[in-house]
């Protein structure tokens, strides 16, 4: 027990314990692996880094002072949309929240369109844009005439070997029609096919030559170098996706950055799993590569991306099953709390599907950018008996 | 703050005597620093210790406790501001208000509709924890004729009034079942705080969009000996919904990192004030009200009141509680291999998914819920989705191949194929060609199975 007094004070002034060429024989053996330890080696990577945010002391008693960090680092601001594109800016945060610092731009929200019909969407979206699902241009233009999308995100699912095996010119021609009838900033997407993506995106992305779209996506399973090319070459920006990942995120964001990418150039997608699917492993995902980002970590100093659209995947958005009540109202709210939960941790662009969960995720978003207590809040002193029913 | 092993194991007898039931002291340490274990079980502390350990171990967000006897709620209890961290614990309560003007039959309605409410997913049953009674009519005999109904329910109470006469006639009847007393205000502070020092009752401080002043009068209820308080800093719809979340990050933030007695409680929301200002339908001020409950829970709401009551506004705010209060230290995998459901032969059929634990589960309920007889191959794919371990190539030809040679399936069934989920479809090629066995593709939602099979088998 003298040993372990002696390892636990040994500890005490320990941040980093790193272990080499370690080798151990043994018939068997209990492990209580303390739990302090593996905090420390666990924050290791963070902690080695940075700069950990400052805490300001403590208050004299009775004085409340908000707690407002300061923090060494700054996400990039990344400009979408150029040429004849409208601009919007993603990021630029240098502030975790807003009563530490407003942030300089507001979350946005781009609207899926698909370059062929999609008739799995659900009915709920269906409703909405069935008349125009044969043209993704008509369908961008109702996105952004009737629903006031921001930004629009063109999926080339059509190109996929296995579902029509497009052409990249045939993506190039679809890209046009869309530049053609909308002038919001555009997200360019592929099919999810690693080995045809990159050859699409190239096309895509010189058909929009100098409008600053934003490519979707770069990650370790393609041809990565090709999408980063792609971007230099005709002035756009690259998503960077990685699964779940901080370390697989931070190693591809370097990849990217060593092609000659800036991170005024990368958008980060560390993948956004449904609400009830996993969706804590993204909330925990989030969280620490946002607060790595700020403590000075400057492989992850970029915007992040959701792709909301996944909760539809969900059973609880579509399944018809009366003791749920009406899937009409289930599919949006599935989609606002799972994009709201992103955006709680720092997410600042979501590609989405229905009119009224856009709506709502703008709402809360556009408070990002005010400052504590300048909004007129409603008296709710006597809620009790004012509320009816 | 996270209290770590090793600042517990320093002050235990470290005699590993064995009579708290575990092996050691250091073991012992590690059950109390993760809340497994209860300090009493240490027969050998000295006082002194005995005290710096009761003090150490006391988390940073005093516990509440609602209620009494087995349906009593506990809130608060947290750590850490962010969940890696540590973990949060006690899930945010879910309450369900009624009114004190409600007609009889819809009051019965309304307490029925909150006691039945019940989503099944992965195993667990989620349900409503609470039902807060409100003093809508201002009149007291009002209030209790309500309260001696809803008694009955036998869920824990918030008695919800600013007037202290209400108040305490409702305490002459629920007192001795610890209600949660909301709210005190600035205007009724000291006979609030007289009749929760007189019931030993829990007492919200409600304190809209005023942190200096809710400081100010924590401290009044602490310093009159009151421990068991809960804040509520105001719930703003629209775009107040911003300063909501400034008021409850800063508190939670005073209490974590800044140890400040006064602002060491749990926080309550009050989503159900959506439906005050709204002038939409029903409809989307149920989705607003949701967006509201979800938006307060994931930054450190303790207890959240809400007024729609419709199952479909209550199944994504109660599945987000799930989510976010699952124990990330525990590994979200179940254990690879084979699985056999109902009365499986040599001719039963054979599907495949992950193990990840949300989806093995998902499948498991489905398979059992449609009464299918069959056998389920589990892939290790480090507790990952099936469409997350088809993009990350867990889940490919080499892996499944390896999983039908080394479980055994060949010696099980007489037959060669495999059903794989409609998420793995784009690997369903290379995974016959691997392994030789006949690949079908199965629904992309397991709750498909039942009837596949009926189809296809």
């Amino acid at each position: 027990m003298d040993k372990m007094m002696q390892l636990l004070k040994l500890l005490e002034k320990t941040d980093y314990i790193e272990i080499n060429e370690f080798r151990m024989d043994f018939d068997e053996l209990e492990f209580h692996l303390m739990p302090a330890v593996q905090q420390i080696v666990g924050k290791t990577r963070e902690e080695s880094i940075i700069g950990k945010e400052v805490i300001p002391s403590t208050p004299a008693v009775g004085e409340f002072v908000p707690p407002v960090h300061e923090y060494p680092g700054k996400i990039a601001e990344v400009q979408l949309g150029a040429g004849t594109r409208q601009t919007v800016y993603l990021g630029g945060q240098r502030a975790l929240y807003r009563f530490e610092e407003p942030q300089p731009n507001p979350p946005v929200v781009t609207f899926d369109v698909f370059d062929i019909p999609m008739p799995g969407l659900p009915r709920p979206i269906r409703e909405h844009f069935s008349d125009v699902m044969d043209h993704p241009g008509d369908w961008a233009k109702k996105a952004v005439h009737d629903f006031g999308a921001n930004m629009v995100t063109i999926h080339l699912i059509g190109t996929g070997p296995k579902v029509m095996d497009k052409s990249p010119k045939d993506a190039a021609a679809d890209i046009e029609e869309v530049l053609q009838a909308v002038d919001v900033p555009l997200v360019i997407g592929g099919s999810g096919d690693p080995k045809k993506d990159p050859i699409v995106l190239e096309k895509a992305a010189e058909a929009a030559e100098g409008e600053r779209c934003l490519l979707a996506s770069a990650n370790l399973d393609l041809d990565y170098k090709k999408v980063a090319k792609a971007a230099l070459d005709y002035n756009h920006a690259v998503l960077s996706w990685a699964i779940t990942d901080v370390n697989m995120q931070k190693t591809l964001n370097r990849y990217l950055m060593k092609e000659g990418l800036k991170p005024e150039d990368i958008v980060m997608d560390p993948t956004t799993c449904a609400l009830g699917y996993g969706i804590e492993f993204s909330v925990d995902v989030i969280t620490r590569t946002r607060l790595a980002a700020l403590r000075g970590d400057k492989d992850l100093q970029m915007p992040m991306s959701s792709g909301t659209t996944n909760a539809w995947g969900s059973r609880e958005a579509w399944m018809k099953k009366d003791e749920w009540g009406p899937t009409k109202y289930r599919g949006p709210i599935w989609e606002i709390i799972t994009g709201l939960t992103m955006m709680l941790c720092g997410v600042d662009i979501f590609m989405m599907l229905h009119p009224l969960s856009v709506q709502i995720l703008k709402e809360i978003g556009d408070t990002f950018t005010r400052n504590y207590l300048t909004t007129k809040v409603p008296d709710i002193s006597e809620w009790i008996t004012q509320l009816e029913g | 703050m996270i209290v770590t092993a090793m600042d517990v194991y320093k002050l235990l007898p470290k005699t590993n005597c064995g009579i708290c039931g575990e092996a050691s002291c250091m073991a012992f340490a590690t059950k109390l620093s993760e809340k497994e274990m209860e300090l009493s079980l240490c027969t050998q502390m000295m006082d002194e210790e005995l005290e710096k350990l009761k003090n150490i171990l006391a988390p940073a967000v005093s516990e509440v406790t609602i209620g009494t006897g087995d349906k009593a709620i506990t809130i608060g209890g947290d750590e850490v501001l962010y969940r890696y961290e540590l973990t949060y614990y006690n899930p945010t309560a879910l309450v369900v208000d009624v009114s004190d003007d409600l007609e009889e039959s819809e009051l019965e309605e309304r307490v029925k509709t909150i006691k039945d409410t019940e989503f099944e997913r992965t195993g667990e049953k989620l349900t409503l924890d609470a039902i807060a009674i409100r003093n809508k009519s201002g009149n007291s005999e009002k209030f209790v004729e309500t309260v001696k109904k809803v008694k009955d329910a036998n869920l824990p109470l918030l008695l919800c009034s600013f007037n202290p006469d209400s108040m305490k006639a409702a305490l002459k009847i629920v007192g001795s079942d610890r209600p949660l007393i909301y709210a005190t205000t600035e205007y009724n502070i000291e006979e609030m705080a007289a009749l929760a020092l007189e019931y030993d009752c829990p007492i919200t401080l409600f304190i809209p969009n005023d942190l200096d002043k809710m400081k100010e009068l924590s401290n009044v209820l602490r310093s009159k000996g009151i421990k068991d308080i809960v804040l509520d800093p105001g719930t703003f719809v629209d775009a107040g919904i911003g300063d909501s979340l400034d008021n409850f990050i800063m508190i939670r933030r005073q209490a974590i990192e800044e140890n400040d007695e006064d602002f060491r409680f749990p926080i309550m929301g009050v989503p159900a004030v959506t439906w005050i200002s709204s002038k939409e339908d029903k409809v989307t001020t149920g989705m607003r009200e949701a967006t509201i409950a979800a938006t307060l829970m994931n930054k450190y709401a303790d207890i959240l009141i809400m007024h729609g009551a419709d199952i479909w506004e209550l199944i994504p705010v109660l599945t987000l509680r799930q989510s976010l209060y699952t124990d990330p230290r525990k590994p979200q995998a179940v254990d690879p291999g084979i699985y056999e459901f109902g009365d499986v032969n040599e001719n039963s059929p054979v599907l495949m998914t992950t193990n990840f634990a949300l989806t093995y589960y998902t499948v498991e309920g489905d398979l059992k819920s449609g009464n299918v007889n069959c056998y389920l191959l589990v892939l290790d794919t480090g507790g990952r989705a099936v469409d997350v371990s088809v993009a990350g190539n867990q889940l490919n030809a080499k892996s499944v191949t390896d999983l039908i040679r080394n479980s055994g399936i060949e010696n099980g069934v007489n037959h060669q194929k495999l059903i794989i989920p409609g998420l793995a479809a784009p690997v369903s090629g290379e995974i016959e060609d691997e392994s030789g066995w006949e690949v079908m593709v199965g629904p992309r939602d397991s709750s498909g199975i039942p009837d596949f099979l009926t189809e296809k088998w």
